[in-house]
């Protein structure tokens, strides 16, 4: 279908006008892709398919807009990624594909990401930066301050970016962050993100908070830092595009408070059923539709491909071989393990 | 003979210049102070931190994902308690990724008892350590070694804890470090700073050479047939001085087998060992109960029941919460030379 050129007067006063259409259907695309991944993994899940499922359904329109806008690639010269396990609609934004997220529910040799070892949307590709995606909450907050010093030392506009939950704020891994990243000594170009969806589990956070916004942690460091409609994914690209652009120039640090729906809940623990919460592809293709930057059956055209390519993927990932038992003694060590290393797990 | 410490020293300033480390840091690691026990003193790229054992391990755990080979020090191994599940993420983050993360990083830290250090200067990390399964774990317990161990530790890709004996920091060695003058002064002088303003002060380092003593390779520190003693770390330089003693007193040959290397251990050698003698003691100052040696002594039973004369022993420290600052608390708590006197005497009289 043929879009209507909105007057460049117009445009500039509504940022939805700022992005080019085809990008708006793009960042539309892959938040469709990622929600129709998460929705097959819950399936798995609740099917035998696989075990235990966490992702994060309800953030792609905060993390795709954070997917497209990384600088991708290999060492300090490119972006690093410390992520969490709501994060697929980054990787998807950033070329991951589907099918090896699928892999990995499945627990197949075949995951790219584990070897069919770790829980699924627990990613780590070395090619891209992505560092390796660990169950324990925080510790990515940790473990950022490493990369965030080589690019500190380095010629380079290459940042690391840490996200994670609002609860997981409460660990001292992320005042660590704080501290580190703000060092007169050295400070440290982290983009550090916060989503924060109202809940830690099943409890809320408001119980457990009594700052009125995480983002306010920011403020002792004189650090720059917002808090913004996650749900919202323009509003998302440009406090993700001013703030790496910071993060880049500046070298010191810029923290965001992404604010989102959860809408399967925290993982199959609590069922994943879909509960009653702002949707932010419904908001998206709404305020797309009522500009005209997108038709209805270019909505639909985004849904029903991307739920196929799930649907191939799935089909080809159920013909693939699991691990084998002796797999457990591959990768303890890289150099390998000595013949008298014990492994009989016993007498 | 260099100390320890300056062996250490010595071993990151080769780092520094022949294998890629570019970062050296902890608490008081850097300027003025160069570590509370002066291991990294006068090095060019160590740096404080702030007063933060997880954000150590974190930050070390990161510039070995971005390639950088870190070493980074927790100021005693009292501390690294509440950083391991980010330890345990230093030994699985290869495994756990299938192996596309290597995590080639050194955490070093003072361990055990021996000055005194009261409840929280005294633990020993050694068993603890052992089962964080995907991390190497070494502890020397002489000059030399500590420098072939550290330039080891260094070059591998896989994380290393390693442990230092606070004890014998100080401790001199028998042996030369290659590249060390000989005389002990003229290395003082050129590395130890001096005490009070240091701000001008600069290190004058030897011609050091590349010497690296293999992860997982003990050492026999004494020759015997009659009993093996396997030890590391503070206790090795004790039951070879009691192994010395019982020669001269024509008590026994007693062989002791140093590990330097927990993990790997080199089972091999302790296998090849306890078939020459026939009896072995496992000594080091950790606590009983899950104790790293009880792991060797099930071993030993399992897979060389056949070639034992009499049973194995164990002799470690107590099961008790802390170290007491007495010294009378102290000597009760972990092994002393005497206990290793009356062990090894223990175990020779028993008819086989």
């Amino acid at each position: 279908m043929s879009k209507k050129v909105t007057p460049l007067t117009a445009r500039s006063a509504d940022p939805y006008m700022k992005l080019q259409p085809e990008l708006l259907s793009r960042i539309h695309n892959l938040m469709v892709k990622g929600r129709v991944l998460e929705e097959r993994l819950i399936k798995m899940s609740k099917g035998g398919d696989g075990f235990f499922w966490i992702g994060g359904p309800g953030e792609e329109g905060f993390n795709v807009p954070l997917g497209l806008q990384v600088k991708k690639g290999r060492g300090v010269q490119h972006d690093y990624l410390h992520l969490h396990y709501r994060s697929s609609s980054i990787m998807l934004a950033m070329g991951a594909q589907p099918i090896d997220t699928i892999r990995q529910m499945r627990t197949t040799i075949t995951d790219p990401y584990s070897k069919g070892r770790n829980f699924v949307n627990h990613y780590a590709i070395p090619e891209w930066n992505v560092c390796p995606v660990s169950p324990t909450i925080e510790t990515q907050y940790s473990t950022c301050i490493g990369t965030g010093i080589a690019q500190a030392r380095s010629k380079s506009d290459g940042l690391t970016i840490v996200n994670g939950g609002d609860a997981g704020t409460a660990e001292g891994d992320f005042h660590s962050c704080l501290v580190w990243a703000n060092r007169p000594a050295l400070p440290l170009p982290i983009l550090i993100i916060v989503v924060n969806n109202g809940f830690g589990i099943s409890t809320p956070a408001h119980e457990q908070h009594g700052e009125k916004h995480i983002s306010d942690w920011a403020k002792p460091f004189n650090m720059p830092a917002k808090t913004i409609n996650g749900n919202d994914p323009v509003e998302a690209w440009f406090a993700i595009e001013e703030a790496m652009n910071y993060v880049r120039k500046e070298r010191k640090p810029y923290m965001i408070e992404a604010l989102t729906s959860r809408l399967h809940g925290h993982s199959s623990s609590s069922g994943a059923n879909r509960v009653n919460e702002p949707d932010c592809i419904s908001i998206f293709e709404e305020n797309l539709l009522k500009r005209d930057l997108i038709s209805k059956e270019e909505i639909q055209k985004h849904w029903d491909e991307n739920r196929k390519e799930c649907d191939v993927a799935y089909a080809q990932v159920k013909t693939e071989p699991y691990p084998q038992a002796e797999d457990i003694w591959t990768d303890v060590f890289v150099d390998g393990l000595d013949d008298s290393y014990p492994k009989k797990g016993g007498s | 003979m260099a100390n320890m410490a300056q062996a250490i020293r010595m071993a990151l300033h080769y780092g520094e210049e022949k294998l890629g480390v570019r970062e050296i840091f902890g608490e008081d690691v850097g300027a003025p102070l160069g570590g509370v026990f002066t291991v990294t003193q006068g090095l060019k790229t160590a740096w404080n931190s702030p007063l933060d054992e997880r954000g150590i391990v974190g930050a070390a755990l990161g510039l070995a994902w971005a390639g950088f080979r870190p070493v980074a020090e927790v100021q005693f191994v009292d501390y690294i308690f509440n950083t391991i599940d980010l330890l345990k993420l230093c030994g699985n983050s290869t495994w756990a990724s299938g192996g596309k993360f290597p995590t080639p990083m050194v955490i070093m830290t003072p361990t055990g008892s021996g000055i005194h250090g009261s409840i929280y200067h005294s633990h020993s990390f050694d068993s603890i350590a052992s089962k964080i399964h995907g991390m190497k774990v070494v502890c020397p317990s002489t000059p030399l070694d500590a420098y072939g161990l550290m330039l080891a530790a260094i070059k591998d890709d896989n994380p290393v804890l390693f442990l230092k004996p606070k004890a014998l920091l100080r401790a001199k060695g028998e042996e030369l470090i290659p590249g060390e003058p000989a005389d002990e002064k003229a290395l003082k002088d050129m590395i130890d700073a001096p005490i009070g303003d240091r701000t001008k002060w600069k290190p004058r380092w030897p011609d050091l050479t590349d010497f690296t003593v293999p992860i997982g390779q003990a050492k026999i520190s004494h020759e015997g047939t009659d009993v093996t003693i396997v030890t590391h770390g503070r206790l090795a330089p004790v039951c070879l001085e009691v192994a010395r003693d019982f020669e001269a007193d024509g008590k026994g040959s007693v062989e002791v087998l140093d590990l330097r290397s927990l993990i790997p251990y080199d089972w091999k050698a302790i296998t090849s060992s306890l078939k020459k003698t026939g009896r072995i003691l496992f000594v080091n100052e950790d606590t009983e109960i899950s104790n790293f040696a009880e792991h060797l002594f099930r071993r030993v039973i399992d897979e060389m029941f056949y070639e034992l004369e009499v049973r194995p022993r164990l002799l470690c420290g107590k099961a008790v919460p802390g170290i007491g600052l007495s010294p009378v608390l102290e000597y009760a708590s972990v092994p002393q030379k005497a206990d290793v006197v009356r062990a090894i005497e223990a175990i020779l009289a028993e008819p086989a």
